[in-house]
């Protein structure tokens, strides 16, 4: 099941330390997906993104001078834009839009925009019962959730920096990740960095970089004529679980794995069948707990599942293949990335971290504290 | 911990930040279905019940689920380092909150904690957990 839909362009903004504004970088993302796909701006009747302001689809459509059919900036972090692919595939099939564009940029690092304490919103409830003990916003709730975990399941703090060591390892094969050039990193170097909120060091922590991404999507009629081979929209899924740090009972159970199943569904494929795997690294341990959630392993497995270099390059299960956000880029919602991977993997343009053969990816996004999860299965045939 | 700024309680919340000025701790319950939760709604979760939640004095004794120590503050007048944890009560909600009275590397997972307060300027005050025994 597609409705028909295909994603026809993807591309990245500049990445790393830019010192350009967040409309500059925008522009730069939508136009190179756009060049990419071969298609305008003014072919454009669609356009999702969030970030830029409190009117973010409405920013950007001013700033590009269009008047869009159809709209969507729902704020979920950084799952919103494997949420935006279910939206708009959903509308380009119900006719209200022909041609999407899906983006996100951030100037976070050049701003020095980005508080270790979040955003507060004085009308929450959070505010009043959360934030007074003054918790990392999001980092100490990934913390407790790695804590409880390695508890649980009497797993180290060695076996969790796997996931920043095969992320570097794949970065140093993307000229355009932030740490490519940086040299390899071990698990010492991950525990001996500095402890931020225990168990997480910022050798856990994903990067706090400028950047983003656009992709494009439309019909996979009107895809066939288009520049590049199109990548098709085969299912999508999605839970919502959480604002509050105290709302879900168990912090080692992920929403992802209602959103995999949905997504997994709808195109008619089991987890075997995926060749790539683009999913959130915001830390460590969410990792850990996605593969879980996605039904790689069982609960409490995935660290023996990434032992032994099964997620470095050349392994048995190809993750990450971009250095994410650990290793390539993380400019605060890093979703958008997640699906330019995706569809860079499929399209055999990976270069030396090319998975060989790859039809079926999924990416999935996390948001928040665990709080939104959106699975993408996408593949290069109907 | 010291008194830090806190919100002015709203309508949903008043009852339990005035138990709070005695150093009662209290959580929603359902008088329809008998669900507790936390932090207090308009509405049950449980079974979506509008008029029936009351306030039930707890007894402040818990267990800690999971906690982080935290070692670079999010704000330049807070010292480090400190316990964040959440705190399952044994009537079953869970509390966001710190941990106190120990030092901050001696906690571990399940240790049985009891409530103490953090008076607060406005006569309010704020729970943190300590040691049991």
């Amino acid at each position: 099941m597609s409705g028909g839909v295909a994603i026809v362009g993807a591309a990245e903004c500049d990445l790393g330390v830019t010192g350009a504004s967040i409309l500059g970088l925008q522009t730069q993302a939508v136009t190179r997906a756009l060049a990419d796909a071969g298609l305008k701006l003014s072919d454009v009747d669609g356009i999702a993104t969030t970030g830029v302001s409190r009117f973010s689809a409405t920013q950007l459509a001013d700033h590009f001078g269009l008047t869009p059919r159809w709209t969507d900036s729902t704020y979920a972090g950084g799952s919103a834009f494997e949420m935006f692919v279910a939206r708009a595939a959903q509308a380009i099939a119900a006719g209200q839009a022909e041609v999407v564009v899906i983006s996100f940029a951030s100037n976070q690092r050049s701003a020095k925009s980005r508080s270790l304490a979040g955003v507060l919103e004085n009308h929450t409830p959070e505010a009043q019962f959360e934030t007074p003990y003054a918790p990392l916003f999001p980092l100490s709730y990934y913390a407790m959730a790695a804590q409880r975990y390695l508890h649980v399941y009497g797993k180290t703090r060695a076996q969790l920096a796997e996931v920043a060591v095969a992320a570097r390892e794949w970065a140093l094969l993307n000229p355009k990740a932030f740490r490519y050039g940086a040299g390899p990193l071990s698990v010492d170097d991950v525990l001996g960095s500095t402890m931020i909120s225990s168990p997480l060091t910022a050798g856990d922590c994903c990067l706090v970089t400028d950047g983003g991404g656009a992709v494009v999507l439309t019909s996979a009629e009107r895809a066939r004529d288009l520049a590049k081979k199109p990548v098709h929209v085969l299912g999508y899924g999605e839970r919502t679980t959480n604002t509050s740090m105290t709302a879900v009972a168990d912090l080692t159970v992920s929403g992802a794995a209602g959103a995999a199943q949905d997504a997994l569904a709808r195109a008619g494929l089991g987890i075997g069948d995926i060749d790539v795997f683009e999913v959130y690294d915001s830390f460590t341990i969410t990792v850990a707990l996605t593969l879980e959630a996605l039904g790689l392993c069982g609960p409490g497995e995935a660290l023996d599942l990434i032992a032994d270099g099964n997620i470095r390059p050349g392994g048995g299960l190809a993750l990450n293949t971009s250095g994410g956000g650990l290793s390539y880029c993380h400019p605060g919602q890093y979703g958008v990335l997640l699906l330019v991977e995706a569809v860079r993997q499929l399209r055999g343009e990976a270069g030396d971290r090319q998975v060989p053969g790859a039809r079926h990816a999924l990416a999935h996004g996390t948001g928040g504290i665990l709080s939104t999860h959106a699975t993408v299965v996408l593949g290069v045939e109907p | 911990m010291s008194a830090p700024d806190v919100p002015p309680a709203d309508e949903i919340t008043a009852g339990w930040w005035d138990a709070t000025r005695e150093h009662r701790l209290v959580v929603q319950g359902c008088e329809s279905c008998g669900a507790v939760q936390h932090p207090p709604r308009g509405v049950c979760t449980g079974c979506g019940e509008t008029g029936a939640l009351v306030w039930r004095d707890d007894t402040g004794a818990g267990v800690v689920d999971s906690f982080t120590v935290v070692h670079r503050a999010p704000r330049k007048d807070l010292a480090v380092p400190y316990v964040i944890a959440r705190v399952r009560l044994d009537c079953g909600v869970l509390l966001l909150t710190r941990l106190e009275g120990a030092d901050a590397q001696v906690w571990h997972i399940d240790d049985r904690v009891r409530v103490a307060w953090v008076d607060l300027p406005d006569g309010r005050a704020l729970p943190v957990f300590t040691p049991a025994d």
